[in-house]
């Protein structure tokens, strides 16, 4: 990630939505940052953790979004300016403490990132947490473009000064992996002290008349929103149609009239915040036309608000035709795009439109037929490939049907073929070890399986221990797989508290698995699982314990890691000699079955050989291979 | 600044992560926005340094600013680093006209390492792309780059046959300028050999 904080004002940059909400942040004078990594938010932070040290602000890496948030709110409280990023799951752990500090109210400007993730292109869900900005009344602001980005960042730190109160900028995928040009501005001088007054407190009761204050901070802020005047209108003065439209939309929505040549009928009304609603401008350009149409994405946010507006103002009106999620012509799922817009423009004005033409549609039906999906997996040499290959020999030489609860991290990819679909369940962030707890409690029921529960380092430490002190204080019956990684490797490697390292590359206190568990009095041991016949034994004898949560530590790095750290000692290679192919009665067990990339099965030959290209030699098929025609041996020296 | 002969010009470059394909389309963006283009650059990434499809949009306009993704079937060039993958692309944004330029060189799904699966044979797969398209370049740029000492090069190789089409606002020296803003000058003979390796393919080709 780049040091925003060296960027020239005023010189027209290439930058990343998150990049640019990181100098947005730097602009408006942040002082602290505070995130839990996810996709697609991870850029915002790493970007301020590298540009910390030169713009003079405190970066962190918290353990999970609720402390980031709570991080934040604590320099806001000692009159800083700070923010906290995430996903949009990440809102919903900080939830409890957002419907909070909304009643208690801040001091220094405050501003709460989400990044959604429509279609869930690296996510479990595409939820829509804009909900948050109504459940807990907050203004709410959502840019277009990574130029907007970082103008609203800079607003929303005013904008929270000004009311008192948290603001949401929300992001999307589509904007925060979004390059475009940017001009910076320039940064503010360094903030002040922090100084928290004794005799000043922040909390929430009497909880009505602070209700009632937060409302009033909201509707000041539809007023000062109102006046920066950031919501436009585009378009003819009656439009046939008019689209409101927010988020990508907007553009979504301009191309597509563009490329209907449809400006003299279309009106696009922008809007750049989303809640409150601008009823002013909604109301003056409904009355200008017929036909609306409502173009953002995910749930029928803007949607459902602009309808409320209108059935409290349709006696003065008139009727008006709705479009959008209700009717059909926009999706409430997936990703919008220009051409879905498009044809939904066609639609409601009757134009001609045709995507593609009929016959090479045709043609590109039979001719995509040849491309066989592309299934993510795990990485040639991820430890995670040989943890469940253990878990899936165990289980089946248990012969119980055994049960394993998933979690949030690379290894949620157990559910796919490279982990052997052995994962039975994966929900969010900590829920497997709750749900291996609730599990290990049905004994008495006559609930015979047994119950593995896998969660990766950095997930432990994020949402993971409450599940498991329950699980220690109800003497919940599993077994619990600590997959340890030594790093936080589905966001990007980001550091965590087992790693000791902090955002800003200093140290810290390391915080270790195994110390937890003695801490909580737990039976525990650590693996390395690319020993396929140590951790098969070890985890064989945690199963048929029973009593109580046992602990395995699988402990090997990422392979992605030990690549830059310079790789694997071995070369691997398979002897022809005696590997007898589909003749030696295997089936092609390594590459049908054992499934890494490394391996390939020569069709000509009739033997497995070993692509050099993508192996990293972590010599894990050579133990798998039941034939032993797997070869290790020590890595040529580097020319 | 050179008048765009197709405006918005849309291009889509695509692979499998690991490749380069996220690099090569900021190098291509930052060389456009330096040339003073108004350009976006939409990169899908996520799950997909795993081993899964990447695909970035580069989209330049004389006009207004354009969303990260473009409309479907209206790319102007596909440039991919993996023959399948150009297939799959053309899938959601090709068209009678649009122009391909892919890596010959697959790279197999895990389904069909499995044996599960079936990959299309070299000519099945050159002959069902060039019936897509307007013009396919099937290029060795995987070969070129082992050939240049690192197969990870093949998106540099790639970018140099692009930017030797006429379609293009810009040519290899400012896709060089920008490879040298962001990489230190040891590495940049290899580059510098790729981008020109890439436009040579593209002539032969």
């Amino acid at each position: 990630m780049p040091d925003v904080s060296a960027l020239t004002p005023g010189a027209k940059v290439l930058l990343q939505g998150n990049e640019a909400i990181a100098r947005g942040a730097l602009e408006g004078g942040v002082s602290l940052a505070a995130a839990y990594p996810g996709n697609p938010s991870s850029e915002i932070l790493q970007t301020l953790a590298e540009s910390a040290e030169g713009a003079g602000i405190y970066a962190e890496w918290s353990t999970n979004e609720k402390v980031a948030l709570e991080s934040a709110a604590a320099a806001s409280f000692a009159g800083l300016r700070a923010m906290a990023s995430m996903k949009q799951n990440g809102v919903n752990v900080a939830l409890d403490f957002i419907c909070n500090l909304t009643i208690s109210g801040s001091q220094g400007g405050i501003v709460l990132v989400t990044c959604d993730d429509p279609s869930g292109v690296s996510s479990t869900n595409e939820q829509d947490a804009r909900f948050v900005a109504r459940t807990a009344v907050l203004p709410l602001l959502e840019p277009a473009t990574p130029a907007e980005c970082l103008a609203m960042m800079r607003l929303a730190f005013d904008l929270s000064e000004q009311i008192g109160n948290l603001v949401v900028l929300r992001s999307l995928s589509r904007l925060s992996h979004t390059r475009a040009g940017v001009v910076p501005g320039p940064l503010p001088p360094a903030g002040p002290k922090p100084y928290w007054d004794p005799k000043q407190a922040w909390f929430t009761i009497p909880v009505v008349p602070r209700h009632q204050a937060m409302l009033d901070k909201l509707a000041k802020a539809g007023e000062i929103l109102g006046a920066a005047g950031l919501n436009r209108y585009d378009g003819p003065e009656e439009p046939e149609l008019l689209v409101i439209a927010s988020g990508s939309a907007r553009l979504y929505a301009d191309e597509a009239r563009r490329m209907l040549g449809a400006g003299e009928r279309v009106g696009i009304l922008h809007l750049a915040w989303t809640w409150p609603l601008d009823k002013e401008l909604v109301l003056k350009h409904l009355a200008a036309t017929d036909k609306v149409l409502i173009a953002e994405e995910l749930d029928p946010f803007v949607d459902t608000a602009v309808k409320s507006l209108y059935a409290a103002n349709a006696a003065e009106l008139g009727i008006k035709h709705f479009f959008g999620q209700d009717s059909g012509h926009t999706p409430c799922i997936g990703e919008l795009s220009p051409g879905k817009l498009a044809t939904a423009l066609a639609g409601i004005l009757g134009l001609p439109w045709q995507e593609v033409d009929p016959d090479y549609a045709q043609r590109l039906e039979t001719a995509l037929t040849l491309a066989a999906p592309r299934e993510v997996g795990f990485c040639p040499g991820c430890p995670h490939r040989a943890s469940y290959w253990s878990m899936k020999q165990v289980l089946a030489a248990d012969g119980r049907e055994g049960i394993v609860s998933g979690d949030i991290g690379c290894y949620t990819l157990g559910v796919l073929s490279t982990g052997f679909k052995r994962v039975n369940a994966v929900h969010c962030m900590g829920s497997g070890l709750g749900v291996a707890s609730g599990l290990g409690k049905l004994r008495d029921r006559g609930f015979d399986q047994p119950v593995i529960s896998v969660v990766g380092d950095s997930t432990f430490f994020h949402a993971a221990l409450p599940g498991l002190v329950n699980a220690r204080w109800n003497n919940s019956d599993y077994v619990l797989v600590v997959l340890d990684n030594s790093a936080t490797a589905m966001t990007g490697f980001q550091p965590h508290p087992g790693t000791g390292q902090t955002a800003m590359g200093q140290p810290g206190t390391p915080v270790d698995v195994e110390q937890v568990c003695r801490g909580l009095g737990l039976p525990h041991a650590v693996v390395d699982p690319y020993d396929l016949a140590a951790t098969q034994e070890a985890l064989y004898d945690a199963l048929q314990q029973g009593g109580g949560v046992r602990v395995l530590i699988f402990r090997r790095l990422c392979a992605l890691v030990q690549g830059k750290q310079g790789g694997h000692p071995h070369s691997i290679s398979v002897d022809p000699e005696i590997c007898r192919g589909e003749d030696c009665g295997c089936n092609r067990y390594c590459t049908r079955v054992f499934r890494c990339p490394g391996l390939v099965f020569d069709e000509d030959s009739g033997r497995a050989r070993v692509d050099e290209v993508v192996c990293v030699g972590c010599g894990v098929c050579a133990q798998v291979c039941p034939a032993g025609a797997i070869k290790l041996s020590p890595k040529e020296a580097a020319a | 600044m050179k008048a765009l002969g197709h405006d918005p010009l849309d291009i889509v470059i695509t692979g499998v992560g690991g490749q380069g394909n996220v690099l090569a389309s900021q190098v291509l963006g930052r060389a456009l926005l330096t040339a003073g283009y108004e350009v976006t650059v939409g990169e899908t990434y996520g799950l997909s340094q795993r081993g899964g499809p990447v695909m970035s949009q580069v989209r330049l306009s004389s006009g207004p600013v354009l969303g990260p993704l473009m409309p479907e079937h209206r790319a102007t060039a596909i440039v991919s680093l993996e023959p399948l993958e150009a297939l799959r692309v053309l899938g959601t944004y090709g068209h009678p006209d649009v122009i391909v330029i892919t890596n010959d060189r697959p790279l197999r799904p895990l389904a069909v390492l499995a044996g599960e699966q079936a990959y299309p044979g070299d000519q099945e797969l050159k002959s069902t792309l060039a019936s897509l398209c307007a013009r396919l370049w099937a290029l060795p740029a995987t070969e070129a780059a082992l050939e240049l000492g690192n197969h990870i090069l093949a998106n540099v190789v790639l970018l140099g046959a692009l930017c030797a089409l006429e379609l293009m606002p810009i040519g290899a020296n400012e896709v060089e300028e920008a490879l040298a803003s962001m990489f230190p000058e040891k590495l940049m003979g290899p580059n510098r050999a790729a981008l020109a390796r890439g436009a040579e393919l593209l002539k032969e080709g």
